[in-house]
């Protein structure tokens, strides 16, 4: 046993990001991980930093997004200097591409909503052929596109790895191999009980849930609610390749190793993170339809992971009432978020700073409602 | 490039031989093993310059996992040696980074 200021339960880039964020604070640290059985969202995702098309029917996620990733750039700068681990941020713009004139005039309504509403989130339409200029090699199926100047990519593999070394670095300790069973709250001495399936335990005076699926299980020991379910994504890996793609695409990107990236899929299947046939080959034909050369590329690998998504999609951000000092923080955008996470929500959770403005959007008790219905399509 | 081999097939008098070209060099290698066996008991260290810091690279896995056995076969770039079985007549180059797509902009059919 022993007593650390705060315990992060969870050390996928959520966590890591709002761990690290705590400890550059200031706060004395202990992330718990679990091991390699785990689900692990943040080893299986697409390393997009974007920002176009998201919150259409939420401003405020809108505005979040656009202020995390012009915080990016100071994140990747502390972690390379920090750590020497170059977490491969790009913020070049990126592109979404249409395949039908109906698909592009309600992108435009949607880009054109979101940047009256929230502002400062420009966008710029564009058809097959001035796409051309930028993204030589398209397929006739696209029929135009849409360009946010804010978007970009990263390798969020070594952002993982630069927050974790980041961590050791402010400090912090990481238990990984844990699976937390159980939180509880002595009121009496204002401290955290964490103790996991194994008989060990941890105590601090904070408590961040950042354990994605799992968050739905231990939220509610500390008085916070957050159905936490999952969609599973499939991911389609080329041969490295010589640089061919200038700028990443919401469903491709070429990493700067020259690996092609393909996705993307959404699916309702429970914790079965697999890949199938059929995605795998809907996958690939969307590809080669985009850009036609990659007829000629081989595969090398494909896998699926497990998003872990709130019923609406959204983020949730929730400080506990009945336990003050217990915080509960859930995100399928650990990549896009991590600046936000580390440098806004670390110090919030550490009581340094107050809650954000307009943040009740988040609360995970807008899941409350037994009437209320929600769809994470968007 | 060809210095003397780390690895040896026992010779038979009825060892059946297929003649290969690895850089244009002809190389007599046994027939029905792959190119990679033929090529590293040929004397071959260094199969191609990695994607990213160019450094020379050999097998490793030997069954098709590691993509470190990559070459170019009969013009065919970033071909997993290791998991092609050699033929007479075969061109076999170093894969030299990363396999290229060529003219990005064709494919096509117009």
């Amino acid at each position: 046993m022993s007593n650390h200021s705060m315990t992060v339960v969870g050390g996928g880039l959520v966590g890591a990001a709002i761990a690290y964020g705590a400890a550059r604070a200031g706060m004395r640290v202990r992330v718990l991980d679990q091991g390699d059985a785990a689900f692990r969202a943040s080893r299986g995702n697409f390393g997009l930093v974007w920002v176009q098309s998201k919150g259409g029917k939420l401003p405020r996620y809108a505005r979040w997004s656009r202020d995390a990733v012009k915080l990016w750039p100071a994140l990747q700068k502390e972690l390379l200097e920090l750590t020497g681990v170059d977490a491969g941020l790009r913020q070049s713009g990126g592109f979404w591409l249409g395949f039908s004139d109906a698909e592009m005039r309600a992108r435009f309504d949607l880009l054109e909503g979101v940047n009256r509403t929230v502002g400062d989130i420009p966008f710029q339409i564009m058809d097959a052929c001035e796409l051309r200029q930028y993204l030589p090699g398209i397929g006739r199926a696209v029929v135009g596109g849409s360009f946010c100047p804010l978007d970009g990519d990263a390798n969020p593999l070594m952002l993982l790895h630069g927050l974790h070394a980041g961590l050791r670095h402010k400090g912090a300790e990481v238990t990984t191999g844990v699976d937390v069973k159980q939180i509880r709250y002595d009121a009496a001495n204002g401290l955290f009980d964490v103790v996991a399936s194994d008989g060990q335990r941890w105590k601090s005076e904070r408590l961040v849930l950042a354990a994605g699926l799992g968050n739905a299980q231990l939220a509610p020991q500390v008085g916070l609610h957050a159905p936490v379910t999952s969609t599973r994504g499939q991911v389609l890996i080329t041969e490295r390749l010589k640089p061919f793609l200038n700028y990443p695409m919401n469903k491709l990107r070429q990493t700067c190793e020259g690996t092609v990236q393909i996705g993307s899929s959404s699916e309702d299947v429970g914790l079965d993170d697999g890949t199938t046939t059929e995605i795998i080959e809907r996958l690939a034909r969307r590809a080669v339809a985009t850009f036609p050369a990659l007829s000629r590329a081989r595969l090398v690998r494909a896998w699926g992971a497990l998003r872990p998504l709130t019923p609406d999609g959204f983020p949730i951000y929730q400080a506990s009432v009945s336990c003050p000092g217990a915080y509960v923080a859930t995100s399928h955008s650990g990549v896009t978020l991590a600046a936000a996470h580390c440098f806004v929500i670390g110090p919030w959770t550490c009581g340094l700073t107050e809650t954000p403005p307009e943040f009740d959007v988040f609360l995970g008790d807008r899941f409350s409602d037994p009437h209320a219905s929600f769809s994470h399509d968007h | 490039m060809t210095t003397e081999p780390l690895f040896s097939i026992p010779r038979s008098s009825e060892l059946e031989t297929v003649t290969i070209r690895f850089e244009g060099k002809a190389m007599t290698v046994p027939a029905g093993v792959s190119v990679a066996a033929a090529l590293l008991v040929g004397g071959v260290h260094d199969f191609r310059s990695s994607v990213v810091g160019q450094a020379p690279r050999a097998p490793y896995c030997m069954m098709g996992v590691c993509f470190e056995c990559l070459v170019e076969i009969d013009g065919v770039p970033a071909r997993q040696s290791c998991i092609v079985t050699v033929q007479d007549g075969m061109q076999v180059r170093r894969q030299l980074g990363a396999a290229s797509l060529d003219d990005v902009s064709s494919g096509e059919e117009s």
